[in-house]
């Protein structure tokens, strides 16, 4: 009995290894199309030496989904397809008998991701939305369709452009009439990898929906002016967060001569550009780029700015250290505004502050953080819009950007606090 | 802004980043499985050129404690930090006074935690501390503090009036088997640096027991991209 087991085994074991050799030059791609969980029952203690040999062969390619084996207990195998025929003969010559589970693991793999996505889509009401978590770009696309569909009044989506992967950038435009009203801008997620800000950005528009009509601040500052707000100014950057490098800032075009991709998109504005404070070097963290707004990311910001000519204010939120600031990064000088910027700022923290005791910091980029040329604010401010700031949220480096996602609803109300006091004053100092 | 010397204003970077330097010579001096501290704030600050070559910081300023997690109590301290001036870079010098240190301690947990894990059979591994969402398991807290302490030792040793310099995450641990009843801990880590916004990761082994504190017995900067060829510094 032992010898015929022998003979039969290492036969088909060098058909295995045969076959694992194939197999492993198309190792990459999908290795469950058509393979089977077979369902083994040994029913004898040669059958159960038979199956821990194999067991133990680790190439043998099979995927053992139990472990344990005894007579007792069915063994579950995931049989990879190239294997499929060799594993069944050999069964079957075994005398060890066995049933299918399940006939095709790639279509259960399928079924399953086509039911997580069209459970991410079937958010119907905002109100399901969880707020302290964070998304897929694909979530958060959607929630801007379903925040748009129960503000049909109050929001419209626009398609600002498409990304360097050809991924649509998308504006919610918060207004209730007019024609090119003075606006404010607010973006998020410039930076890929700053996740608080994206996640916060979600929470304040959905704040600003349902608190016009009910908070009279929003509702006076939306009657006579518009609010645009960004959720993921850099779609690639975040896909490839979630895809391929949580750490990802950048954009994700080609630089040519050279194998690493991206430019920071904000050292890529039309302000200071390619001075001290930014990199020349594609591989860098905070490279410049080959010329000012060579990102189109960048650019589509730039066109509708400039197309629409009204903006009051402009605010990008980033993330972290908690700071509140204003122009310039590309130069330590005083801007012309300082002292008017500066009080603001800092009424603007104290409203933050005074929820959860959240410590900001108010002052130019130059000197608080670090010189930083080509940044979007400086370029707003020079093109005469006086309101710019530029926030960079929690933490202070405990966690940095991998923020609790508790934090981000506290993050998202204190934020909104300090925004709110920025906006309300643009409102009431029209210019 | 660099060049500034006289009174310096706390907000302002130069100030801060000097405090970050302190604040890490603090890490690696007092740090735990149990205790991390964090940087509040910077009171006052004030810089002037030594003769010896170099810039010295004079600072008062204050930390959290962060016992077992949540933000502890606040600590008033004051430091000396020198950067030398030198072509190659040389680690600053910290000379650190805190008050009421002695006060805060986290002696019973990181005594517990040590019984635990110095078990011959130990050998905790995990990835990703935390992970995307910023997750930790309560479980991995002090391993990931523990990282972070000895990650300070690093930023220390790093850190220049150029650099601003964070622990993002502790992207793997593996404890080792024991040493002279040292828990032995490999670490890779990634670091984020604010000015340059670059990330590095570091390769390091440390030594932890709640009568040696931390140690860091051997470190090695990892390149994160095929093409690059050398560390920042």
């Amino acid at each position: 009995m032992k010898e015929n087991y022998r003979r039969v085994h290492s036969q088909n074991m060098r058909v295995y290894l045969a076959v694992f050799a194939l197999l492993a030059a198309v190792h990459c791609k999908e290795l469950f199309n058509g393979g089977q969980v077979l369902r083994i029952h040994a029913e004898s203690e040669d059958h159960i030496q038979i199956l821990k040999e194999l067991q133990r062969d680790v190439d043998s390619g099979l995927d053992f989904w139990t472990h344990g084996v005894s007579t007792e207990r069915p063994v579950d195998i995931r049989v990879p397809h190239a294997r499929l025929y060799a594993v069944k003969d050999f069964l079957k010559e075994n005398n060890i008998p066995f049933t299918v589970m399940i006939s095709n693991v790639q279509e259960l793999l399928e079924k399953e991701k086509a039911e997580m996505v069209s459970n991410a889509k079937m958010e119907r009401s905002t109100k399901n939305f969880n707020f302290g978590a964070y998304h897929d770009l694909d979530t958060l696309y959607s929630f801007m369709d379903t925040l748009v569909a129960s503000h049909p009044n109050l929001i419209t989506k626009l398609n600002i452009g498409n990304s360097y992967e050809n991924r649509p950038m998308y504006a919610l435009k918060f207004s209730t009439g007019g024609v090119n009203r003075p606006a404010i801008w607010i973006d998020a997620g410039i930076h890929s990898r700053e996740w608080v800000t994206q996640a916060s950005a979600v929470w304040i528009a959905n704040k600003i929906a349902s608190d016009y009509g009910v908070d009279p601040s929003v509702t006076s500052v939306l009657g006579q002016m518009d609010i645009y707000l960004t959720i993921v100014t850099n779609p690639d950057g975040y896909v490839f967060t979630h895809t391929s490098n949580r750490m990802w800032r950048k954009t994700r075009s080609v630089n040519s001569g050279s194998s690493c991709r991206g430019v920071d998109p904000n050292r890529n504005w039309d302000a200071g550009f390619g001075g001290p404070g930014a990199s020349k070097d594609p591989c860098s963290d905070s490279y410049h780029g080959p010329y000012a707004n060579s990102e189109v990311e960048v650019k589509n910001v730039v066109d509708l700015i400039t197309g629409h000519g009204n903006f009051k204010s402009f605010i990008s939120v980033h993330a972290y250290s908690q700071l509140l600031m204003y122009p310039y990064g590309y130069q330590c000088t005083d801007v012309p505004d300082m002292s008017e910027l500066h009080s603001v700022g800092t009424a603007a923290i104290q409203e933050l502050t005074s929820l959860y005791n959240t410590r900001y910091q108010v002052g130019s980029i130059c000197k608080i953080i670090y010189q930083a040329s080509g940044g979007s604010i400086d370029w707003t401010y020079n093109i005469g819009i006086k309101y710019s700031y530029a926030f960079e949220l929690r933490d202070t480096g405990f966690y940095g950007f991998l923020l609790p996602a508790e934090q981000i609803i506290p993050t998202a109300e204190e934020t909104w606090l300090g925004l709110k006091h920025i906006i309300e004053y643009v409102h009431n100092h029209p210019y | 802004m660099a060049n500034t010397t006289g009174d310096l204003e706390p907000t302002h970077y130069p100030a801060r980043r000097a405090a970050t330097v302190a604040l890490h010579y603090l890490n690696t001096r007092h740090g735990s499985p149990h205790m991390v501290f964090g940087l509040q704030q910077v009171h006052k600050a004030s810089a002037e050129d030594v003769a010896a070559g170099g810039r010295n910081y004079s600072l008062d300023f204050s930390v959290t404690a962060s016992p077992g997690g949540s933000p502890g109590p606040a600590l008033r301290c004051s430091a000396d930090v020198l950067f030398p001036r030198t072509e190659q870079h040389t680690p600053p010098d910290v000379q650190l006074r805190c008050e009421a240190l002695q006060e805060i301690n986290s002696t019973a947990e990181d005594e517990a935690f040590y019984q635990k894990y110095i078990a011959p059979d130990s050998a905790v591994s995990a990835q990703d501390l935390p992970d995307s969402y910023g997750n930790m398991s309560e479980e991995m807290q002090p391993f990931w503090r523990l990282g972070r302490v000895a990650a300070s030792f690093i930023m220390l040793r790093e850190s220049s009036e150029n650099t601003e310099l964070n622990m993002v995450q502790v992207a793997n641990v593996t404890q080792q088997e024991s040493s002279e009843k040292q828990l032995m801990l490999d670490y890779v880590v990634l670091l984020h640096d604010l000015p340059s916004q670059e990330i590095t990761q570091w390769k390091l082994l440390a030594s932890w027991s709640p009568d040696r504190g931390v140690r860091v017995l051997h470190t090695e900067w990892q390149p994160r991209c095929p093409h690059a060829t050398k560390p920042p510094n």
